[in-house]
């Protein structure tokens, strides 16, 4: 049952996270924790029942692959999409003129 | 007995949530990344104790260590890595969400109390015999439910073919501090992490492990490789076709799919008397492909078919 809650609790965290995180690599990990807190709801309810549910368990390794895929090609799209990293010195000299 | 187990669960559940906010709101993306990965190996823990001991390795590998190892490696190369957080405390923020979460919050714990319970456990222990594996959820993942397996290394392929399209691979800038231990560690322990990926890959059948913890496993070795100076021999013809094991789960699976429809069978549908064999072979070609593509996620780009000297970084 502390699972359960803490499954939706983590669903709120991450959806808040999601919709008002001003930078983009903090909407990414929003998207994890609420994914987390998906497959928890999903492994919570398996272990209710007996025997255990072996489906929801084999879902939910699927579902780690896929969102770590995901993860990466947001992660690399970010990083190209933002400007390129300069020199500290460059960026002192810059803001100093 | 009851009572400490029950003290563990409330402290679990505390920190998952305390590390979870940190990760989403608290300012500093470095801070939130590394709570993040705290966050994934707690999780693992969590897992434990919900007993499904095959989503705790999977997790430990891939959740905590290449998401990890990922979310660091892209936050090394954004320009701006301070920033002041999500805001969480003006009035209209408060307003609007507590009511909005508790809401959200009801309505999820009645959904999870009307949802049938029973499950499918009958059904998967009942065919269990003729599945080949000894292990539900490896019978779930590359028998009963194999289909959802195939499209997910689809995905896998799909990511690293995107990833690839986006342009040559950044090369790694010099190291702040150079150090031999690394390279020597890598090269020490790369065999060690195959060793556990063949063993949780043999295991597999009959215990908790599996092509995908194995393949997670063996791919964080080929990422600490990477990092320790090794080069990736994905692309080019000079070392070998490496990059074919990218695709081999895919194609074996395919091959698997429609080569049963010449024996007579349904589409995915093993013989029962050769199902074992072909559950072990397509775990073998799986793993590759995964620890293969978790590799080629992580270079964040196409490496260059030649090499030119020794390593990444001499």
């Amino acid at each position: 049952m502390i699972y359960l809650a803490l499954a939706g609790v983590l669903f709120v965290i991450g959806l808040h996270g999601l919709f008002l995180a001003g930078h983009p690599l903090r909407k990414i990990l929003s998207l994890n924790v609420l994914s987390a807190a998906v497959f928890l709801l999903l492994v919570a309810l398996a272990r209710e029942a007996d025997p255990l549910d072996a489906v929801p368990h084999a879902i939910v390794l699927t579902g780690i692959v896929v969102s770590v895929s995901a993860t990466a090609v947001a992660l690399v799209l970010l990083v190209r999409l933002s400007p390129p990293k300069r020199d500290s010195k460059e960026v002192t000299r810059k803001e100093g003129r | 007995m009851g009572g400490v187990v029950l003290v563990f669960d409330v402290l679990l559940a505390a920190a998952l949530i305390w590390l979870a906010w940190q990760a989403t709101h608290t300012p500093g993306l470095f801070r939130a990344v590394i709570s993040f990965i705290i966050f994934g190996l707690l999780m693992a823990l969590a897992w434990v104790r919900l007993e499904a001991p095959d989503i705790a390795l999977a997790e430990a590998a891939i959740g905590a260590g290449a998401t990890g190892a990922l979310l660091l490696s892209a936050l090394g190369r954004l320009a701006v890595t301070d920033e002041a957080g999500t805001p969480w405390q003006e009035r209209a923020d408060l307003t609007f969400w507590i009511p909005a979460g508790l809401a959200l919050l009801g309505l999820l714990t009645l959904a999870a109390w009307y949802l049938p319970s029973p499950g499918l456990g009958q059904e998967v222990q009942a065919s269990l015999p003729d599945s080949g594996v000894q292990n539900p959820v490896t019978a779930v993942l590359l028998n009963f439910r194999a289909f959802d397996t195939l499209l997910e290394i689809g995905v896998l392929l799909l990511a690293t073919i995107a990833i690839w399209s986006l342009g040559p691979m950044p090369m790694p800038g010099a190291q702040a501090i150079i150090s031999p231990v690394l390279p020597a560690l890598g090269r020490i322990l790369f065999p060690m992490f195959a060793l556990v990926s063949i063993y949780l890959l043999w295991r597999g059948s009959h215990a908790p492990g599996g092509a995908f913890s194995a393949g997670a496993v063996i791919g964080a070795g080929g990422i600490l490789s990477i990092l320790a100076g090794a080069r990736p021999w994905l692309t080019g013809s000079a070392y070998g076709p490496w990059r074919v094991l990218l695709s081999l789960g895919l194609s074996a699976m395919l091959a698997v799919a429609l080569g049963v429809i010449v024996l007579g069978q349904p589409f995915f549908a093993y013989p029962t008397h050769l199902a074992g064999t072909i559950v072990l072979l397509l775990e073998l070609a799986a793993g590759l492909s995964i620890a293969m593509s978790l590799v080629a996620l992580y270079l964040a780009g196409q490496p260059p078919t030649h090499w030119d000297g020794e390593s990444l970084r001499q």
